[in-house]
C-alpha cells in the first residue's frame, strides 16, 4: 500500500502584477459597473446618514434648529468644566442602558440558541403534520415587532392581563405583578418576549444546519451503539457550529440594536433602557441632537467592535470546517 | 462468528412490499454476497440484518438468537457503508475508537485494538488525518478498521466499493477477501457488481424483486443457473438467448428447431417437455463457435477487440443478436458474414416460465478450458 497522498499542497500560480491581459481588466471593469449601483445606494443610505451622526455628535446641535451650530470637538463625550468630569461618558443612565444592553443580548441569546436547538432537533425528526408545524412555530417570528410587542402588554397588563388572572387562578401568586414596571422583573420580561419571537428563526436556521447533515454517520452511530445524547454532543453540535455560529452572531448583532420591543413594552423606563432607547431618549424627548449622536456613534463603535472580535473568532473555528 | 439464519423473512415499507418471504442460511465463518440489478431489495436485507430497518414479518437469528427486537449495537455485527459514514470532524483514530468508548473498554484497551486494526489496513500513518484529508480508498480502509475494532461476530458490507476507481476496486476487494481469510469472521456483503460477487463469494445469493432466485457457490450459479434472470445476470458478457420449439424429445436429451432451419440436441433432462413448446435456448458467449458448416448464419455488426480476446455482435436475423467471444484478434470484419456454430453441451434450456432445465450428469463440465476466460 502507498502511503499517504498529501492535499492542499498543490502549487498555486501566483499573480503577476502589472501584466494583467486584456480579458481580466474588461472583467474587472465589468464587476465595478455591476456593483457601482448598490455600492452608491449603500453610499446614500447608511453611509451619509452614518458620517453625518458622527459630525453631529463632535456638535452641540438642537433638534429645534438643524442648522445652527457649532463644533465642539469631544465634549459631548468628556468634557471638564471647572473641575466636573460632563459629558455622555460620565452618564450613569448611559452606562445603565449599554449594561442593560449587554446582559439583555447575553441571555436572550443563549436561551433562543438553546431552544432553537430543541426545537429544531424537534422538527427535524419525522413525524405527521411536520410541515404544519414547521409552519406553526415561525408565526411569533412573523408579527411585526410592535405588534406582538403591545400583544404582550395587553397580556402582561397588572389588572386586565389574562397573564397575571391565570397566575392568581392558580394561586401561584397572591396579588397581581407589574410586570413590565416593576424593576426585578421589568428586563426578564422583556427577554421573555423576545425569546418568544425570535426563537423561531433560530430554530429555522439550526433546521436548515441539521438537514444538511450526512444521515449515514447517524446509522453508523447507530450500528456502533453509540447513545443519542452522545451522539448530539459530539456529533451533531461539532457539525452544525459553523451555522450556529452564523445564526448567534445574526441574533446577537440584532438584540444588541434592540429598541422597538423595549420602547413598546416599557417606555422610557430606566430599568429596561437599552442604547438605542437611550439615544432615541436624547435625540428626540431632550432634543440634543449633539448627545444623542455621540451616543449613537458609541452604539456603532461597540457593536463594530463586537462584530469584529466574533467574525475573527469565528473564522478561526470555521477554519475548522469539517467539510 | 456465528451464523445467520432468516426464516421468511419480509419488510413492507407503507403498502410496498420489497422483501418477500426470505429464506437464508449463512454458516459461521461463511462470505455470502448478495446481488441482484438496483433495487431488487439486497441493501434492505442487509439493514434488516443490520438492525438498522424493522422486520415486517419473520425471524432473524445470529448466533442461535432471535435479533429481530435487538437494536443494531447488541446484534454483534459491524457494518461498511458505500459512502464509508466517517465522522467528517474527527481524525480516523476517534473515528475508529468512537464506537468503543461506550463499551467501556479501558483507555489502553481501546488505544490497542485501534492500533491493531490500523497496522492490519496499513493506515497507521494516517491515524491524526482527517477524513477529508484520506483518498476514497483510504477512507474506505478507515471505515473498515471501525468495523474490525468493534471486533463482530458479523461483518455487513453494503457496496463498499462502488464509490472506488477501478484500480482501487480491484486492490480493495483483494483486501477484503484477505481479511476474511485472517479473521474467518461471517462476512455479508452486498453489491450489483457481479465480478465482486463472483470473485468474493462463498455463496452467492441472487435476488430479483425482493425474493431469492438462486443461492449458490459463484460455479454453481455459472454453470447451472436455475432460471432465465440468474443466467443473464451472471456471466459477462450476458449469455445469448435465442427463443425456439421444441422439435422432439429424447430419454436423455430435448431437440430443439433453431431460427433459420437447423436443429439442436441439448443434453437436457426433457422432465415432461412436449414437442411443440416454446424454449429459450440459452448460450454463454465463450460456447459460440465460428464454423464453416455452423447451424446458424448471420451478419457480424460490430467488432470489439478487447486484447487477450474480441466480441463479435452477430446478427442472426428477425433483430437476434448473438455475442460471441473467440480468443486473439478478431479475423471477422463488421459486415461479414459468418456461420455460428453452438457448443451444445454448454447450452441451457428454460421453459418458457423461465424455469432451467437440469442437465444430464456429466454435461457442462466446469473443467472445459473455456472457462479460464469466461470470469473477466
Amino acid at each position: 500500500m502507498t502511503s499517504a497522498v498529501a492535499q492542499g499542497d498543490v502549487p498555486v500560480p501566483r499573480r503577476v502584477r502589472g501584466r494583467r491581459s486584456s480579458l481580466t481588466r474588461s472583467r474587472v471593469r465589468a464587476a465595478w459597473l455591476f456593483i457601482a449601483p448598490s455600492l452608491i445606494i449603500l453610499a446614500l443610505i447608511a453611509g451619509w446618514p452614518l458620517a453625518r451622526t458622527i459630525w453631529f455628535s463632535f456638535t452641540d446641535a438642537d433638534l429645534n434648529n438643524l442648522s445652527d451650530y457649532e463644533f465642539i470637538g469631544f465634549e459631548n463625550y468628556l468634557a471638564n468644566y471647572d473641575g466636573e468630569w460632563l459629558g455622555l461618558l460620565t452618564d450613569p443612565d448611559w452606562w445603565r442602558s449599554v449594561w442593560n444592553t449587554v446582559w439583555f443580548t447575553l441571555v436572550s441569546v443563549s436561551i433562543e440558541t438553546v431552544l432553537g436547538i430543541v426545537v429544531a432537533l424537534i422538527l427535524n425528526a419525522a413525524f405527521p403534520g411536520r410541515g404544519l408545524m414547521r409552519a406553526i412555530i415561525l408565526i411569533p417570528w412573523a408579527i411585526p415587532t410592535v405588534v406582538s410587542a403591545r400583544m404582550w402588554n395587553w397580556m402582561l397588563h397588572d389588572q386586565f392581563g389574562v397573564i397575571n388572572d391565570m397566575l392568581l387562578r392558580l394561586g401561584l401568586i397572591a396579588a397581581p405583578i407589574t410586570w413590565t414596571a416593576n424593576p426585578d422583573t421589568a428586563l426578564w420580561t422583556v427577554v421573555m418576549v423576545d425569546v418568544w419571537k425570535t426563537t423561531p428563526f433560530m430554530a429555522l436556521l439550526i433546521l436548515a444546519a441539521l438537514q444538511m447533515l450526512p444521515g449515514d454517520i447517524y446509522e453508523a452511530a447507530r450500528v456502533d451503539g453509540v447513545h443519542p445524547v452522545r451522539v448530539f454532543f459530539r456529533v451533531t453540535l461539532p457539525l452544525i457550529r459553523p451555522a450556529l455560529i452564523v445564526a448567534i452572531v445574526f441574533r446577537a448583532l440584532d438584540a444588541l440594536r434592540v429598541f422597538d420591543l423595549i420602547y413598546v413594552l416599557t417606555a422610557n423606563s430606566r430599568d429596561t433602557m437599552s442604547m438605542s432607547v437611550y439615544a432615541r431618549q436624547q435625540l428626540v424627548d431632550f432634543q440634543e441632537v449633539g448627545l444623542g449622536s455621540a451616543a449613537s456613534t458609541l452604539i456603532f463603535l461597540i457593536i463594530a467592535l463586537l462584530v469584529v472580535i466574533t467574525l475573527a473568532a469565528g473564522r478561526v473555528r470555521l477554519g475548522e470546517d469539517p467539510r | 462468528m456465528a451464523d445467520v439464519i432468516l426464516k421468511n423473512v419480509q419488510k413492507t415499507f407503507g403498502r410496498a412490499k420489497v422483501i418477500h418471504g426470505v429464506d437464508l442460511d449463512i454458516r459461521d465463518g461463511e462470505f455470502v454476497v448478495f446481488v441482484g440489478p438496483s433495487g431488487c431489495g439486497k441493501s434492505t436485507l442487509l439493514r434488516l440484518i443490520a438492525g438498522l430497518e424493522d422486520i415486517t414479518a419473520g425471524d432473524l437469528f445470529i448466533g442461535g438468537d432471535r435479533v429481530n427486537e435487538l437494536v443494531p449495537a447488541k446484534r454483534g455485527i459491524a457494518m461498511v457503508f458505500q459512502s464509508y459514514a466517517l465522522y467528517p470532524h474527527m481524525n480516523v483514530y476517534d473515528n475508529m475508537a468512537f464506537g468503543l468508548e461506550l463499551a467501556k473498554s479501558s483507555k489502553a484497551e481501546i488505544d490497542r485494538k485501534v492500533r491493531e486494526a490500523a497496522r492490519l489496513l496499513q493506515i497507521e500513518a494516517l491515524l491524526d488525518r482527517k477524513p477529508r484529508q484520506l483518498s476514497g480508498g483510504q477512507r474506505q480502509r478507515v471505515a473498515i478498521g471501525r468495523a474490525i475494532v468493534r471486533d463482530p461476530k458479523v461483518f455487513l458490507f453494503d457496496e463498499p466499493l462502488s464509490n472506488l476507481d477501478a484500480a482501487l476496486r480491484v486492490q480493495t476487494r483483494i483486501e477484503i477477501a484477505k481479511l476474511h481469510t485472517d479473521t474467518r469472521a461471517t462476512m455479508i456483503y452486498v453489491t450489483h457488481d457481479q465480478v465482486e460477487a463472483m470473485t468474493l463469494a462463498d455463496r452467492i445469493v441472487v435476488l430479483n424483486a425482493g425474493r431469492i432466485e438462486q443461492v449458490g457457490t459463484p460455479l454453481e450459479l455459472y454453470h447451472r443457473p436455475a432460471n432465465l434472470f440468474v443466467a443473464g445476470f451472471i456471466g459477462s458478457p450476458q449469455m445469448n438467448f435465442i427463443e425456439c420449439q421444441v422439435a422432439g424429445v429424447g430419454p436423455a436429451e430435448v431437440l430443439v428447431s433453431l431460427p433459420g432451419g437447423g436443429t439442436l440436441a441439448v443434453p437436457v433432462q426433457p422432465d415432461g417437455l412436449q414437442a411443440g413448446e416454446a424454449v429459450t435456448l440459452g448460450v454463454r458467449p465463450d460456447h459460440v463457435r465460428i464454423s464453416p458448416e455452423g447451424a446458424l448464419n448471420g451478419r457480424v455488426e460490430l467488432v470489439e477487440e478487447l486484447g487477450e480476446n474480441h466480441l463479435l455482435y452477430v446478427d442472426a436475423g428477425q433483430g437476434r443478436r448473438l455475442t460471441v467471444r473467440e480468443p486473439g484478434d478478431a479475423r471477422h470484419e463488421a459486415g461479414s458474414t459468418v456461420s455460428l456454430d453452438l457448443a451444445r453441451t454448454f447450452c441451457h434450456l428454460f421453459r418458457r416460465t423461465g424455469e432451467a432445465l437440469q442437465p444430464q450428469a456429466g454435461a457442462t463440465s466446469p473443467t472445459s478450458p473455456d472457462l479460464t476466460s469466461s470470469v473477466a
